[in-house]
């Protein structure tokens, strides 16, 4: 028992509240990686996209549409997850350690319409950083199906 | 008694709901669609681009809500002047029901058709649509495009000339089907829909004629692109048929941008090709449209 917490204590990174075991896989992403490394390269590397995802967040947080899912969340575990996310996505070669769409989301009772508001926020973010539409697209286009996963009701 | 079980009922439901409210984002918000993916309003008064029925439902509301659009379009032509106010309710993003009021000015040409300086035709369209399956803007690991079927029972006003022309009918029924899909990657927004109709000059001319007096299967197709959050620009493709002796009736086409000015405000102009129309040749002009979603 002792040893089990020892074990969780140490997986879990500094900062993050510890979370139930789940075996880790890149296909936990939900999507697979686009081809080469230009999308990459398109949302400004690992920099670009650190910058994207802390303001996603900031502006999920602020969002009165949404702001409720985001009350009581691990959001710096769901930063760091975030991040690893559209790195594995946009073929920056991160691996993925967060969960399935389907066991991040559950529980949450999302609708579609909370989906719309957080493609909206990803919109605005990724404007800040100058990712070029077509490119913001590509990335739009690998989540969107999530959509099925993370909408339950 | 009873009232007292009700309200205690009632209000601890109110109480859970409370209770359960900082988890879940507020009920019943308006919207959830993204911006211009219920397209624009056709002539028709049904979602789709300006002259082609799409697949996608009216208003922005997802399969949680009741939205809808009211729409004001002029179609200014050399000779003609086609205006055409609209309103349509999109129920849960399943079903969407349509009206459509237009109003066909000859203006000067209705002399030389001996039907007296600025006659006007008119025309009422009730639609109804139902998507069947798939999901244009959401499914992009699926080929599967969003698919609806739909109805508009279209009402003339001018049966007694619509029968000296040739026309069969002053009212008609026509069935379509049509699939949507977005290809988000590439920013490009893809219909295809087939009409079953029988409809001369969309209606405005009757239904049937000296020709032809049966339904024909006919084909819209558009294409778009997205510039932006805000901004489409695309072209559509309308084939009619062609069922009075009088006058040749040509296919549709236009060039269109669609902006919107705000979430619940499109812009959308147009250079719509209409050929010929009562013999009058030659109908290019400029499509504006003012729609209102919600």
């Amino acid at each position: 028992m002792l040893l089990l917490a020892l074990a969780l204590a140490l997986q879990t990174p500094p900062g993050e509240e510890p979370v139930d075991p789940y075996p880790q896989s890149n296909a936990n992403a939900g999507a697979t990686p686009v081809a080469g490394d230009r999308l990459w390269q398109a949302f400004g590397e690992a920099p670009g996209v650190a910058r994207i995802v802390d303001r996603l967040v900031a502006l999920n947080v602020a969002d009165p549409r949404i702001s409720d899912i985001f009350k009581g969340q691990d959001l710096v575990r769901l930063r760091r997850t975030l991040k690893e996310q559209f790195c594995y996505i946009l073929g920056g070669g991160c691996t993925y350690t967060g969960r399935d769409m389907k066991a991040a989301h559950k529980d949450m009772g999302l609708q579609a319409a909370d989906m719309g508001a957080l493609v909206e926020n990803l919109q605005a973010a990724m404007r800040a950083e100058h990712v070029p539409f077509a490119a913001q697209n590509r990335l739009l286009a690998k989540l969107a199906p999530m959509k099925r996963e993370v909408v339950t009701r | 008694m009873h009232s007292l079980v009700l309200r205690i009922v009632a209000g601890s439901a109110l109480a859970s709901l409370c209770a359960a409210a900082p988890t879940l984002a507020a009920e019943g918000r308006a919207g959830g669609k993204l911006l211009l993916t219920d397209g624009i309003t056709t002539v028709e008064g049904s979602a789709g681009g300006g002259i082609a029925s799409w697949a996608v439902i009216a208003g922005q509301e997802t399969n949680a809500g009741v939205g809808g659009a009211a729409s004001a379009t002029l179609i200014a032509l050399p000779d003609f002047t086609l205006t055409s106010l609209g309103g349509a309710i999109g129920i849960r993003d399943r079903i969407e029901l349509s009206y459509a009021r237009q109003r066909f000015d000859t203006r000067d040409a209705g002399a030389a058709l001996g039907l007296g300086k600025g006659f006007t035709f008119g025309q009422q369209v009730f639609g109804a649509k139902l998507r069947l399956v798939g999901d244009a803007v959401w499914d992009q690991d699926r080929w599967l495009p969003q698919i609806s079927v739909g109805v508009q029972h279209r009402r003339t006003t001018q049966g007694a000339v619509i029968a000296a022309v040739g026309g069969r009918h002053d009212r008609g029924t026509d069935v379509y089907a049509s699939a949507t899909k977005l290809i988000l990657s590439r920013g490009l927004l893809l219909n295809g829909t087939v009409r079953l109709t029988k409809a001369n000059q969309w209606g405005l001319l009757g239904f049937g004629g000296d020709r032809r007096d049966r339904h024909t299967a006919q084909f819209e197709g558009s294409a778009a692109l997205l510039l932006s959050p805000r901004l489409a620009i695309g072209g559509e493709y309308r084939t009619k048929p062609d069922n009075l002796g009088f006058a040749a009736e040509n296919d549709a086409v236009d060039l269109f941008a669609a902006w919107a000015l705000h979430r619940h405000l499109t812009l959308t102009a147009a250079y719509a090709d209409l050929g010929a129309i009562a013999t009058v040749r030659g109908q290019r002009g400029l499509f504006v449209q003012l729609r209102s979603a919600f």
